[in-house]
């Protein structure tokens, strides 16, 4: 047996062991060896594949509770971001914060903190999270708040699962009055442009932009996404029919690894050319589904194929806003001279950084590029990394594969005192991944 | 149609007893979860109640305390209108083979439970003029194989008498449906080799069961169709052939 990342790269050789239930977390932690908690496999790289055992979560799938009044909703860590919005959706209510795919565990999103299309102004996932439920390096079940164990509460969202192994989360729903987005998309020439509209959307709830990281035109060229939820008065008379339904799962699928000549700077060029196309013929405001907006990629089930069994790796950084114009033009540059097939160039603005020791967002633009792994794209990657470094940026360890040591140092000013908690904890000895051991954390 | 109608769910902590009870209760039915463990029940039947708004009760419940059966039925206080009997357990075989206690609590925990159980079911339902019996059986009560024959038999037990079953209320407006799932990844199958592509999830289990028992009112289903064939053939080859395989 073998399990991977999102990415496929790199597979780990072992057995997923499945736990169904918190008391079965706690044997599992004080069994002995070190662990490591596994949700849907939607990190890229190496973040939940254990250095010693690995426990796949995705048996506690229990909704647990909810209170009307503040809109908290407690699930178990296994529970995924899917299902959560098939039953509270229908009642007019919406994670605070979604990431690119709906195929992710709650606690996934909190080991992660991840953020989404509005951390501008709603900050990461952690920042909903009003408490949760870890079992430490002891075996013992803590309750952790911004009030209650406040440090190992901080240290755990976005702590890629280093702190312990969290069975439940509460986070608060935002109220919503349909499922559509009223979704306004503009075009830009190039990355300044794009940039500046990313600035200018600052007071939109949702904004991204798609960058054609191949751009034949100017460098950069760029499609800009905003989007609000969509009133009740927004909808046409179709939608207006079903104004809460929540949609179908996919119905394309990748069936297997493409080979590998099936993705060249040729076909990627093209589609990318397509997908400007297509989407800046309809600039201006348009009424879409949350799934179409949020989810694009969820539409075809194992996309991750088309990289081929080799895999892929994405590059995900983010460099402060000041310098952050020349250090993302150097970077495009650099992908563009490389001739990169990549499908997904992503580029946001993120507002203030927020909870977390490594948590990864802070104030800045995030850039994200796909690259099919080999010898050239790692290369490339570390050429990356330094300038993200040089720029006083970091990388997405959601995302990372292969980061050495001396980058992720340099990104994260709290990486030691994160060592220095996890150590005091016992934490280190007892939860271990394969990227944790290539971090030296 | 009427958000009103009960299935019981026997078994309702196991993995695909809980995949067809959030099946049941996504389609607005009330679920009665009866199981052993009745805390793990309440857990279960909280997150039903949670997810999909509707009525769920966590019943505490031991197939293998026959002379409670009826008080059971009688304690429910309503006779649902489709019963799900999702009762069963691997067991080892090899320890079976040198314990007779082991063996026989597999042949209860699989027949002799579910059976008698869902034979009073069947009788109240009859009584009733209408009613819906899901007994899940297994694919291993197909053919006895050396490497299961204690579980497999008591299996074959189960679809023999669910078969009864079915012929014998036809007329009385109760429906019979047999299950035979095939391997499905679950708490049961946890660590063994299980091939994918003829390998089911819980949710297509209770997908699966819910179309058949509700829409189509089939009379056996294997939940991957693929596994007809495979027991087709299975059944096909000839005893003498048979007992020389490693099965």
């Amino acid at each position: 047996m073998s399990f991977a990342g999102w990415g496929n790269f790199p597979r780990r050789q072992g057995e997923l062991e499945t736990l169904r239930d918190p008391a079965a977390v706690r044997r599992a932690v004080l069994g002995g060896g070190p662990v490591l908690a596994h949700g849907a496999g939607r990190s890229y790289g190496d973040a939940a594949l254990g250095a010693g055992r690995t426990l796949g979560l995705r048996g506690l799938d229990r909704f647990l509770a909810y209170d009307e009044a503040s809109r908290d909703l407690t699930v178990e860590a296994g529970v995924m971001l899917s299902d959560v919005i098939d039953a509270v959706l229908p009642r007019g209510l919406f994670p605070p914060v979604v990431p690119g795919t709906r195929y992710v565990t709650i606690g996934g999103m909190v080991a992660s903190n991840v953020h989404g299309k509005n951390h501008h102004v709603a900050g990461a996932f952690g920042a909903h999270v009003s408490a949760l439920t870890l079992v430490t390096a002891q075996g013992d079940v803590v309750r952790c708040s911004r009030g209650e164990n406040a440090q190992l509460f901080r240290a755990t969202i976005g702590g890629m699962g280093l702190t312990g192994i969290v069975t439940d989360v509460t986070f608060r729903l935002i109220p919503v009055e349909t499922a559509f987005i009223r979704q306004e998309t503009l075009s830009a020439p190039d990355l300044a442009a794009a940039m500046r509209l990313l600035e200018e959307s600052r007071n939109r709830t949702y904004s991204v932009a798609w960058i054609d990281g191949l751009g034949k035109g100017g460098l950069g060229r760029a499609l800009v996404f905003r989007g609000e939820h969509a009133l009740r008065a927004d909808l046409d008379d179709d939608q207006a029919r079903a104004p809460l339904r929540t949609g179908t799962p996919p119905r394309l699928a990748v069936p297997f690894h493409l080979p590998a000549f099936t993705l060249n700077r040729l076909s990627a060029s093209a589609f990318n050319e397509l997908y400007y196309r297509m989407n800046a013929r309809r600039e201006g405001m348009r009424v879409v589904g949350y799934l179409p907006y949020f989810f694009p990629l969820d539409g075809v089930a194992h996309w991750n194929r088309i990289y081929g069994s080799r895999g892929f790796i994405q590059h995900q950084c983010v460099i402060p806003r000041a310098g952050s114009s020349a250090a993302l033009g150097e970077m495009l540059a650099l992908i563009a001279r490389e001739g990169n097939p990549s499908f997904l160039t992503v580029l946001k603005l993120l507002g203030p950084g927020d909870a977390g020791m490594i948590g990864f967002p802070m104030e800045g633009f995030t850039l994200a590029i796909d690259f099919p792994v080999s010898d050239d794209t790692l290369r490339l990657a570390a050429a990356l990394d330094r300038i993200v470094v040089a720029s006083g940026g970091r990388l997405y360890l959601a995302k990372d594969a292969r980061q050495d040591r001396g980058i992720f140092d340099a990104g994260y000013g709290e990486a030691d005192a994160f060592r220095a908690f996890r150590a005091e904890a016992g934490a280190s000895a007892r939860f271990r991944s394969l990227q944790s051991e290539r971090l030296g954390l | 149609m009427s958000g009103q109608r009960t299935v019981l769910v026997l078994g309702g902590t196991s993995d695909i007893g809980f995949a067809i009870a959030r099946r049941y209760a996504e389609q607005g039915w009330t679920v009665l979860l009866a199981a052993r463990d009745a805390d793990r029940a309440e857990r279960n039947a909280n997150d039903l109640r949670l997810r999909y708004r509707g009525e769920a009760v966590a019943v505490a419940f031991d197939a293998l305390s026959l002379e409670f059966h009826a008080r059971f039925l009688d304690g429910l206080g309503m006779l649902p209108d489709t019963a799900v009997c999702v009762i069963g357990v691997l067991g080892d075989q090899a320890r079976a083979e040198a314990d007779p206690d082991h063996a026989a609590a597999i042949l209860r925990a699989n027949f002799e439970g579910p059976a008698l159980l869902l034979g009073e079911i069947a009788r109240r339902m009859a009584a009733r003029g209408r009613g819906t019996i899901v007994g899940v059986s297994s694919v291993a009560g197909d053919r006895g194989r050396g490497s299961n024959y204690v579980y497999g038999s008591a299996k074959a037990g189960l679809t023999a008498f669910l078969s009864g079953l079915r012929n014998r209320f036809a007329g009385q407006g109760v429906h019979v449906m047999t299950v035979k799932p095939g391997f499905v990844r679950t708490a049961m199958t946890e660590g063994m080799k299980l091939p994918g592509q003829i390998t089911a999830e819980p949710g297509q289990v209770g997908r699966a069961v819910y179309r058949a028992a509700e829409k189509s009112r089939r009379n056996v289903i294997y939940v991957l169709p693929v596994w007809r064939l495979i027991m087709l053939i299975i059944g096909h080859i000839p005893e003498f052939l048979f007992k020389k395989l490693k099965l």
